[in-house]
Formats: C-alpha cells, structure tokens, sequence
C-alpha cells in the first residue's frame, strides 16, 4: 500500500490543476480544447507499449498490438486535428 | 535508463501538458499550446521505448506505424462539419485502449511480471480502469454512430432501461469485486466485466438523443481521461496519472457547462430520454395558426439593405447543409457596404461544445466577432436584423416561461433574438426542433421565415442582394 497515497494526492492534485486550466479556456475554442484534451488521454500509448513490448505470451502481444494502434491513432490523429482547427482561428486584418 | 531518470522526464512531459492546456485559453496561443502538448507526448513515448521491460520492438513498432496512419488520414481527411464524430472516434480508441492495455497488464501480473505480490490496489485499479474503458468505447462509438448518421439520432428507448443499466452495472462490480478479492485464479472474470461495462457503454447512450450529444461527448471524453489515470494507477505511472486527471477534469467541466447551457441536470440529459416526444399538429397549430408569414430572398435583401446591425445566429442546420461559405460571403458583402455583423453563438449550438466557431473559423470569419451569449444577448435591442440559420430551441422565447411544468426548456437561457427589431430564420419547415415544441418565435409580428435550405437561401440571398 505504500504506493497508495502518493499516487492518490498526485491524482488529487492533477485534477484541480485540470479545473484551474480548463475554467480559463473561452468556450470559443471548446472544441479543440476538447479535441487537444482528447489526444492527451491517448497517453495511455505509454502503458500499452511497456505491455505490448513485454511479450510474455502471444495473448498480451496481440492484445498490446491492438491496444498500441488504437491509441497511437488517439494521439497522432488527436493532435493534427486539433492543430488544423487552430489554425484556422484568425483575427480580423486590421 | 534508471526509473529515476524515466521518471524526470516523465514529468517534463506532464508540464509541458499543462502549460499546453493553459496555453489554449486564448486562440492567439492556442496552436503553441498544442504543439507543447505534443512535445510532451513525443518526450514521454521515447523514454517509454527506453524501459528495461520492452524486449522486443517490433510489435510496438508495427502498432505505432498502423495507428499513426489511422490517425493521421482520418485527421485530415474529416470535414470540420464532421468534427463531434472525429472526436468521438478517438475518445473511443483511447478508452478501448485502455481497458486492452489493463487486462494485458493482469494477464502479465499474473505471471509474475510486474510484482512479487498482486495488491488489491492493482486489481481495483484494473477493474475501475477496465469499466471506464469499456463505457469509454462503446459509447463513444454508438455516439459517433448517430453523428455520422449510420443510427437514428433520435433517443431509443428500451423497456425497463434504467433496471437494465443498473443491473448491468451492479454485474460489473460483482465481477469487479470476484477478481479483486481472489486475483490469483485467472484474468477471465476481467473480460467477462468489460464485456459487460461494453454492452452498459451502449445502453447508457442510444437513449440519448443527437442535440445532447455536447454532453455526451464531454462526459465521454472525461471517461477516458479517468480511464487513463485509472491505467497510470496499474503501472504506477504518474504520467499517466497526471494527464488522465487533466483530461478527467476538462471533460467534467465541459459537462457541466453544457448543462447549465441546456438548465438541466446531468442526470435528466443521461437518463429522460429527452427528444422522444414530438409537438402534436394541432398544438403547432394552435401557435403557428395564420401569423407565420413567409418571405423571400428578395424581400429579406431589401430589410438587410437598410440595416445597419446584422446578427447572424447559427445552429446545427448550418452545419448539416455546409452552409459555412455561403454565410462568408454573405457576411463579406455586407460588410462590404458597410454593415455591422456579428456572430451570436449559443453554448450548446451544434453536437459539441464550441463546434459553430470552428465552422465559422473554417470560413475564415474572424473569431473576434463570434459572441458569447451573455455577450451579445444586451444588444439585440440595437440590432436591425437578425438572421437565425438552423437554430430553434435556443431562440424559444417558451424557455423564459419558467411556471408552465410541461414546457421541456424552461429556464433554459436563450438568445433574446425576439427584441431584434426584424428575425428572419432560415429553415426547410415549419417542424420542431430537438425539445419537440412549437416556436412561438416563428409567429411573432416581427418575424419573418425563409423557407429552404440553409445553404441555398444564403446564396439567394447574396445574389438578391447584388441585384438590387
């Protein structure tokens, strides 16, 4: 249990840095907000390449396998998506 | 590399999360703060690669190259009307990857991989990982399912649903707690329970209905945020904890903007089956009854000739019909002759938060005149004409009569577009909108409906107004 209470106020306190960022951000970029927010959640990539790269049985590879392109197509296509978005957010040429 | 190094730049990689999200509260630095939050991921994928557990890469290898050209074509081949769909195709691959990658990691536990003992905090922590997962998936992609269209949008209802759901559920946490206490045994109870939190991911969303998907997909997404600090508790990963809180936390607090958008509580929009109902004839009737007056294009020129304020509402229809473009050049022209025109977005305009600005931004109108509703709402009193395109419920004035316990939108804020002194609103007919009531907005003495398609009737209108 000595893992517990670290991993517990780290989580604790990720989630009201969460709520201090995302209450500043104007609902003018709620979507690739939500979109950026999404491919960080692809971090996920990190656990299944240590399990997909552990190869203990052909289970857990192919289960790694797929869990590593699912992610893999979070992040990648998470990111790009959002940046396309936000490219197209522009002021007025003055 | 040593955990120790591992770990610092693990978090390296969680700060440049969180200065990527605190970048994204203004659109000037909003794409660094993107770019950031890659840096991040790309910092944290390499030290992954570098752990002494990996022995083999080329299945990791495989699945990076495979999943990177998933992503990457759908990222850049989705039209922007498509993005609710987009974003809940990738929510559902995180979330299915998750619960994949647990179960994985239980399999391996199991053999003695990662810890002398198995704790009951790694089986909690793989159960709660593996439940948020599976809703993660499967909801998501029945919700994308009605975006795309490949399912009515329109609630389905099961008989018994809510016992249905519950009981679900509560086969979940059994099974949860029968590997939990006795983990040694095997890791089939873990797929038996994802295969029902699968299943529960679908009962709970196809009797939510296609104008409440902003909830939806903002819940969905905090799923899998959670879903991937729950996976961060089974390795013990704080990366992974830090960023699924973050997501955890964006994704809750874009729910709770949504409802209060819709005044209504989480609850009702998961569980009321709103939209089912559709107004009886003879109630439109009754409000429609010889005071809608239908105009033209030509007639609406002439009004927009004289105005010198213009307000443009759009909703969910402008996205149906690619309408965006049409709007540009109607709002250049008018500009041109020196009109004022400004945006007013509703928060729940559209199937995602915020989806109506991306639009409008793809259009290359200026995100500065896009408003928020408690921004613009002071001044359609000194607004000439306002021009409602494929919006309905959020310009009900019905949702300012809070007494009437049968009226769906009561309380529901609004765009007060009614004190405009001329609304003119784009649509094909005269049907209901997702709340399932009649607009009495549509009979007021100083509306006027233009009937026809979103897209058409922008570029009739551009045209009438060259002409005259």
């Amino acid at each position: 249990m000595d893992v517990f209470v670290p991993a517990l106020t780290i989580f604790i306190l990720a989630l009201f840095v969460g709520f201090e960022l995302i209450s500043k951000v104007p609902p003018l970029l709620h979507t690739p907000l939500m979109s950026g927010a999404n491919a960080i959640s692809g971090i996920t990539l990190v656990g299944t390449l240590i399990t997909s790269g552990t190869q203990l049985t052909t289970l857990t590879t192919i289960l790694g396998f797929t869990a590593v392109v699912m992610a893999t197509a979070n992040v990648v296509g998470g990111f790009l998506v959002t940046h396309r978005m936000l490219a197209m957010f522009r002021r007025k040429e003055q | 590399m040593s955990l120790q190094l591992m770990n610092f730049f693990y978090l390296i990689a969680s700060v440049l999360f969180i200065l990527g999200l605190k970048y994204m509260s203004h659109p000037r630095t909003a794409v660094r703060g993107n770019l950031l939050g890659a840096l991040g991921m790309l910092i944290a994928i390499v030290v992954t690669l570098m752990d002494r557990n990996i022995v083999s890469y080329q299945v990791i290898v495989a699945g990076l190259v495979v999943g990177g050209l998933i992503g990457a074509i759908m990222a850049y081949r989705a039209p922007m009307t498509a993005m609710p769909q987009v974003v809940a195709v990738f929510n559902g691959f995180g979330g299915g990857a998750s619960a994949l990658a647990v179960g994985a990691a239980f399999i391996e536990a199991l053999k003695g991989s990662f810890f002398e003992e198995i704790n009951v905090l790694f089986t909690s922590s793989v159960a709660i990982a593996g439940f948020i997962g599976g809703i993660a998936f499967t909801g998501s992609g029945v919700a994308f399912a009605k975006l795309q269209g490949l399912m009515k949008e329109r609630p389905i209802i099961l008989p018994y649903r809510h016992l249905i759901n519950i009981a679900l559920a509560l086969i979940c946490v059994a099974l949860s707690v029968m590997f939990v206490m006795n983990p040694a045994s095997s890791s089939a109870t873990y797929w038996i329970m994802l295969a029902v939190a699968c299943v529960l991911g679908i009962t709970l969303v196809i009797p939510i209905g296609g104008a409440d998907m902003p909830v939806v997909i903002s819940l969905l997404n905090a799923y899998s945020g959670l879903a991937a600090a729950g996976h961060g508790w089974v390795l013990n990963n704080s990366v992974l904890i830090i960023s699924g809180s973050l997501v955890g936390s964006a994704g809750f607090i874009l729910t709770a903007v949504m409802c209060k958008a819709m005044n209504r509580s989480l609850t009702n929009v998961m569980f009321a089956g709103v939209g089912e109902i559709v107004a009886s004839e003879a109630e439109s009737k009754d409000v429609y009854a010889g005071r809608v007056k239908a105009t033209s294009p030509e007639e609406v020129a002439m009004l927009l000739e004289g105005a010198r304020r213009v307000v443009i509402v759009p909703g969910y229809g402008l996205a149906v019909a690619q309408a965006q473009y049409a709007i540009q050049d109607l709002t250049n022209y008018l500009e041109s002759k020196g009109v004022e025109v400004e945006f007013a977005i509703h928060p729940v305009a559209g199937r995602m938060p915020g989806h109506m600005n991306v639009l409008l931004a793809e259009a290359n109108i200026p995100y500065d005149k896009l408003k928020e509703m408690d921004e613009i709402n002071p001044t359609f009193r000194q607004t000439d004409v306002v021009i409602v395109i494929g919006a309905n419920d959020v310009v009900n004035p019905i949702a300012r009569n809070v007494t009437d316990p049968s009226n769906p939108i009561a309380g529901m804020p609004i765009l007060n577009v009614d004190e405009a002194r001329s609304v003119v609103i784009v649509k094909r007919s005269l049907s209901p909108g997702f709340a399932g009531i009649a607009n009495p907005l549509f009979a007021a003495d100083n509306s006027l409906m233009l009937f026809g398609d979103a897209k058409k009737m922008a570029v009739a209108l551009v045209a009438a107004l060259k002409e005259a």
